[in-house]
């Protein structure tokens, strides 16, 4: 088993220092925004370098929770995601499981066809998602979004699935038939424990899907009782008078979930779970 | 305990690959039987079609005179052992070979008892604890077979167990499955590709090429009565030498290939006329060639000339590699002598130790 490599003390230094700047890097941007946030009155554009602000206050964020609907678009967004999130995880475990185990007619036809719907960008898709949703009265609804972003999600986290299970050793399901544990025991018992962290980016990355997504929520949206996140920050950007105050708190908001998402799912997304378990 | 039958089993994939055919093997109880030949003999297919992993596509297995083509693996109280182990990762050692017996209701103090004295058996109590991932890979391999033990199965099925051991380890555990073997009592059927574990290890070895049984018998009776050329030269080491040759009539029967001549003994050559072939293919092993000068006592044929190319000393016996006629020979001496490479020598060969094969069928003739 290798160990981190451990550095000399300049090494350390220069690596650090190579970290803390592409931090700072990643970083500035936020606090901008941030700073922004909490800037009095409606001023985008200052001079001043200042993170804080003078007079820094929250209004914007007293704002937006009490006196906007944010409260609701932001439920919408929770709702409309993890119900995502969920499908995601459900389909693609089981298909991504049939696809790496089971041989059966149409199977690379079909991993085919599903990798192929990820060529076609979305905006190319809104029309022909548009009618069906209008035909199935699913549209200006939940249940229609929750469709598009699941449709959309899937054939990633499908062959993420399927990629990875593959790397799972089939002798020890053959291990597990032995000592008499039924098929569908064997894949709770056994392999799902095991795909963990991939069942952890399938999540993750259903989730995402659908938080900020914009494009398709637009099309297919109209009431604004049922406006995504993206739609309601949308929503302060108007053509005669931004309200910055209060479109930079909400960004801010809106990244906080998928940052706490991520730190909870980071302890799944190590990789290596299965070493030890067999030599080859 | 059981007995295991297989009646004309074949295997054929569905790219039309024939993996085995017409195996019939019988198997008794409290045997210990290997499954031996090269990669792709088609011996670890025989073992997962006894396992219920392969499906049978045509004849018929027995456990214990019951027929089990269509028997679930977990219905046929067998245990299998699998080359790379394959524990659960997620378990600890002890959950591991507890899995089986939760899954088969055992009371948990049954379980906990079996455990325990399999992980006193194997040495591993004081890993029962620990996940698979913080054991070496003699570790893992006794938790395999812990898992396997603790069920106390009808039928133990290894498939290749100690391959990826390094080479001491693998004596030292071979060893103990058969130390095991002896004190279980129990019908064992070991896959392997080396010979040297499978003469160490069964009671009867099954000898495999392209899917087909060669030859099924005890260790010795193997290595002194090879049916064919592919018997021959699989078991031992270094492998039997072959010479092509002829069969001419000079007053006696003599051998000859390019630069030697034999003039066989009349008993072998009464077997050899028998047959009317011509074509012969010689094989003698490496012991069974001698230096005329330290030999007398044995049959030997007349001398061959040898000019010796490369000496390999091993300690406790010496190999002599040699070129007679188109092909390299080794031959096997005592230590006791120093050769050298470049030394003329003369050699002989153990005229009761001679095997003739026919080239075509490949079968032994005499």
């Amino acid at each position: 088993m290798s160990k981190p490599r451990s550095l000399s003390l300049p090494g350390k230094i220069g690596a650090y220092t190579i970290l803390v700047l592409f931090s700072l890097f990643a970083i500035y941007p936020v606090l901008r925004v941030f700073s922004l946030s909490i800037r009095p009155g409606n001023r985008l554009l200052t001079k001043s370098l200042a993170i804080i602000p003078e007079n820094a206050t929250f209004h914007s964020y007293y704002q937006l929770f009490f006196e906007e609907p944010f409260l609701r678009w932001m439920l919408n967004s929770l709702l409309v995601s993890t119900i995502v999130a969920i499908i995601g995880v459900g389909l693609a475990t089981t298909a991504g499981y049939a696809f790496s185990r089971y041989r059966f007619p149409g199977k690379n036809s079909a991993m085919l066809a599903i990798i192929t719907t990820q060529m076609f960008p979305v905006s190319m898709l809104l029309l022909p998602l548009f009618i069906m949703l209008i035909k199935l009265h699913l549209y200006d609804s939940y249940l229609g979004l929750i469709i598009a972003y699941s449709a959309t999600a899937l054939p990633f986290t499908i062959w993420q699935m399927k990629g990875y299970y593959d790397t799972i050793p089939y002798s020890l399901e053959e291990a597990a038939m032995i000592d008499g544990a039924s098929p569908v025991y064997t894949f709770y018992k056994i392999v799902l424990p095991l795909a963990l962290p991939a069942i952890a980016i399938t999540a993750l990355f259903s989730f995402m899907t659908a938080w900020s997504e914009y494009l398709v929520a637009v099309v297919l949206i109209q009431d604004t009782a049922l406006f995504t996140l993206p739609l309601g920050l949308k929503n302060y950007q108007a053509s005669m008078e931004s309200s910055w105050g209060l479109y930079s708190a909400g960004a801010i908001i809106v990244s906080l979930p998928v940052v706490i998402l991520f730190m909870f799912l980071s302890r799944w997304l190590i990789s290596g779970l299965t070493l030890g378990s067999v030599k080859g | 305990m059981a007995t295991v039958e297989l009646v004309d089993v074949t295997k054929i994939y569905e790219n039309d690959v024939v993996a085995i055919r017409n195996a019939n093997l019988k198997i008794n109880d409290k045997e210990f039987v290997v499954l031996v030949g090269p990669s792709g003999c088609g011996k670890s297919t025989l073992l997962r079609m006894i396992a219920g992993l392969e499906e049978i596509s045509s004849g018929d297995l027995f456990i214990d005179g019951q027929r089990v083509n269509d028997v679930p693996p977990k219905d046929r109280d067998i245990a299998m052992v699998f080359q790379n182990y394959a524990l659960y990762p997620h378990m600890n050692v002890y959950d591991n070979m507890a899995f089986g017996l939760k899954l088969r209701k055992f009371p948990a103090a049954e379980i906990e008892k079996r455990v325990r004295e399999a992980g006193e058996i194997l040495g591993i109590s004081e890993f029962l604890n620990r996940k698979p991932k913080a054991l070496s890979g003699g570790q893992r391999q006794r938790v395999a077979i812990g898992r396997a033990i603790v069920r106390k199965p009808k039928v133990f099925l290894f498939d290749e167990p100690l391959s990826n051991l390094d080479a001491k380890l693998r004596v030292q555990m071979r060893i103990e499955i058969n130390r095991l073997h002896k004190r279980l009592q129990s019908t064992m059927i070991y896959v392997t590709h080396d010979q040297v574990e499978a003469m160490t290890m069964g009671d009867k070895i099954v000898v495999l090429k392209d899917g087909v049984i060669q030859q099924i018998d005890t260790p010795m009776n193997l290595y002194n009565n090879p049916r064919n050329l592919f018997v021959a030269g699989f078991i031992g080491s270094p492998a039997m030498n072959f010479l092509q040759g002829e069969l001419i009539s000079e007053r006696s029967l003599n051998f000859r290939t390019r630069g030697i001549q034999i003039s066989l003994p009349p008993e072998t050559a009464r077997a050899l006329e028998k047959t009317g072939i011509k074509e012969v293919i010689l094989g003698i092993r490496p012991e069974n060639i001698h230096d005329v000068k330290l030999t007398s006592d044995r049959n030997l044929s007349q001398p061959i000339d040898i000019t010796i190319d490369v000496v390999e000393p091993i300690g406790n016996e010496m190999f002599l590699y040699f070129r007679a006629g188109d092909e390299t020979l080794c031959m096997r001496t005592s230590p006791d002598k120093i050769y050298h490479s470049g030394e003329q020598i003369q050699v002989a060969l153990d005229m009761d130790k001679m095997y003739f094969f026919n080239p075509e069928t490949e079968e032994r003739i005499a």
